[in-house]
């Protein structure tokens, strides 16, 4: 790693990183083709046919895709804001205060991340079942908090580490009332923590699969339950289309956020969970 | 308002969901493992469903492959990831392609990988199809099982897929916060390139290295879709076989499935504690 690299070098750092290029990028492709091709059978390499009709059939109001987009979007979007909500303040405490107990706190916090779903999901759909909560969509949100709070806590611990609350009480003695301190004080400056840790939470929530399944018992149908059903029938093309459409939020929080999250490599390792 | 009162305040929501629902979760689990459910009239817990899990021979097998599955995963995984982040901490033109390759990978479900991984590898899929294309296979069954195969390769090679991004962001954050100055004196101080690799460079990104090991070891042990979709029927991996004991149209079996269930969280707490353990020698020796 020191001093002038030789050709032999260079031309092996070259070679390594087009087959990892190529291997990153390797698995969507046959999804991506599959998605315009029409019997596509073996031993062709490339489709005799290509066609729209798997993104005709996925987009039109019969198959259901719509409308298990639409589901999942929301199931998401709720359970990132009331992972908002709740990992606001838990890491308000975590980031800014010191008190007893505060690693066993964290420990709790913090084990969701590392315990599979599997592992409680068991014991929740148990007593979910006496609340009448199975099978629903408010059951599914509840569960998915336990995966996306910890991310959403986390991120927020960091940024109230190095938050300054003198500033909350400089606006507090000039007059400003609770809420407008929260307003126009903390909230612009969590702002960025808010955004970032709710990406990750609407991304972990929108790649659950076996707790959507335990908990909504397989009627809450969402994207990736979809994606699985078509998958294992073999309908290969709707898979496909289906694979491409169940991606693009991610590619799109990606590019938007690009500059973000380039920053801060290690949050970033939160995706991994995904 | 104190403090105290405060921070209580605060943590009380988060609390409540954490140990409401994962402990809450965990503990009727653990309970209804030992046929214990005063609620339905179960009041007298007992061992009947380990002892059933632990004599049959399924069992046995899932846990060896699910093992196997999280083991080989997490091991290639690091391997190629610190490769990979050797490669990219240098600048050059290939690294902003493959660190916005590794951060789109980040973003893909492991669902969409694996049925990915089962449209290259299957029989009739790309591989077989290119191997046909110049004479090496006549027919699909030809081409070796790679996916619902007893070693579970295809598992395997959509973790790797998936992992390896993931443990090489972190790594690769770790080995930028350092730099180069150590294993630069190494090397002046005459060191093989190798020697200041593995006696420099390694022991300070481990601890990162680990953690993230932890975290993936844990995930493919207890993740479901991915064995459900790749993984042959038999044996199963264990969440495949907790999950089919759980829907199991003989009631009975449910105290097996969480029981099953129980086993998965206890092998991710032991992972939880080698990594503190080994964390907390470390700062001990650092002292």
């Amino acid at each position: 790693m020191i001093g002038q690299d030789g050709l032999w070098t260079k031309t092996f750092r070259y070679l390594t990183c087009l087959v990892l290029v190529i291997w990153l990028v390797l698995p969507l492709i046959p999804l991506a083709i599959w998605s315009f091709a029409r019997g596509w059978f073996f031993p062709d390499i490339l489709p005799r046919f290509w066609t729209l009709d798997a993104w005709d059939y996925a987009m039109s109001d019969t198959s259901g895709v719509l409308d298990s987009l639409w589901l999942t979007i929301g199931i998401s979007l709720a359970a990132t804001a009331l992972s908002i909500l709740i990992g606001v303040p838990a890491g308000r405490a975590l980031g800014m205060y010191k008190f007893r107990g505060k690693e066993v706190v964290e420990m709790m916090i913090l084990a969701p991340m590392i315990v599979p779903g599997i592992a409680v999901a068991l014991g929740i759909h148990s007593v979910f079942i006496w609340l009448g909560l199975t099978n629903t969509v408010q059951g599914v949100i509840l569960v998915h908090l336990i995966p996306t709070l910890p991310y959403m806590t986390l991120v927020m611990a960091g940024i109230f580490s190095n938050y300054d609350p003198a500033f909350e009480a400089q606006a507090r003695s000039l007059g400003a009332s609770p809420l407008k301190t929260f307003w126009y004080v903390t909230l612009p400056a969590i702002l960025p923590g808010i955004i970032v840790g709710g990406l990750f939470a609407f991304l972990v929530s929108w790649s659950q699969y076996i707790l959507t399944l335990l908990i909504g018992g397989g009627r809450v149908l969402t994207l990736p339950l979809l994606l699985f059903n078509f998958a294992t029938s073999g309908r290969n093309d709707i898979t496909g289309a289906i694979g491409m459409i169940y991606i693009l939020p991610g590619i799109l929080i990606l590019l938007l956020t690009a500059k973000q999250l380039l920053g801060r490599s290690a949050a970033v390792g939160g995706f991994g969970r995904l | 308002m104190s403090d105290r009162l405060k921070i209580f305040l605060l943590l009380l929501p988060a609390l409540l969901v954490i140990v409401g629902l994962f402990f809450g979760g965990l503990l009727i689990g653990l309970m209804r493992s030992f046929n214990y459910m005063p609620v339905i009239g179960l009041t007298e817990p007992n061992l009947q469903a380990y002892a059933a899990i632990f004599t049959e021979e399924e069992f046995y097998y899932s846990f060896l492959l699910s093992f196997h599955i999280s083991f080989t995963s997490t091991v290639i995984s690091c391997i190629l990831a610190v490769g990979a982040a050797l490669l990219l901490r240098r600048a050059f033109i290939g690294r902003a392609i493959i660190n916005f390759l590794f951060q789109l990978n980040l973003t893909v479900p492991h669902l969409v990988g694996a049925i990915g991984i089962l449209y290259l590898f299957s029989q009739s899929g790309s591989f077989a199809r290119l191997a046909a294309e110049f004479g090496m296979i006549a027919r699909p069954a030809d081409f070796p099982a790679l996916v619902f195969d007893p070693y579970a390769i295809g598992i395997i090679l959509q973790y790797v897929w998936k992992e390896v991004p993931f443990i090489g962001v972190i790594v690769l954050a770790n080995m930028q916060a350092m730099g180069e100055d150590y294993e630069s004196v190494a090397r002046s101080l005459g060191a093989s390139k190798w020697q200041s690799f593995r006696y420099v460079l390694l022991p300070l990104i481990f601890p990162g290295l680990l953690s993230a090991s932890v975290i993936v070891f844990a995930f493919t042990f207890g993740a479901y879709e991915i064995p459900a979709l790749l993984g042959a029927n038999y044996p199963a991996a264990l969440p495949v076989l907790a999950y089919r004991k759980y829907t199991d149209v003989d009631l009975a079996a449910r105290p097996e499935a969480m029981a099953l269930a129980i086993l998965i969280a206890v092998m991710s707490a032991v992972m939880i504690y080698i990594y503190i353990r080994y964390a907390r020698r470390r700062v001990r020796g650092v002292r």
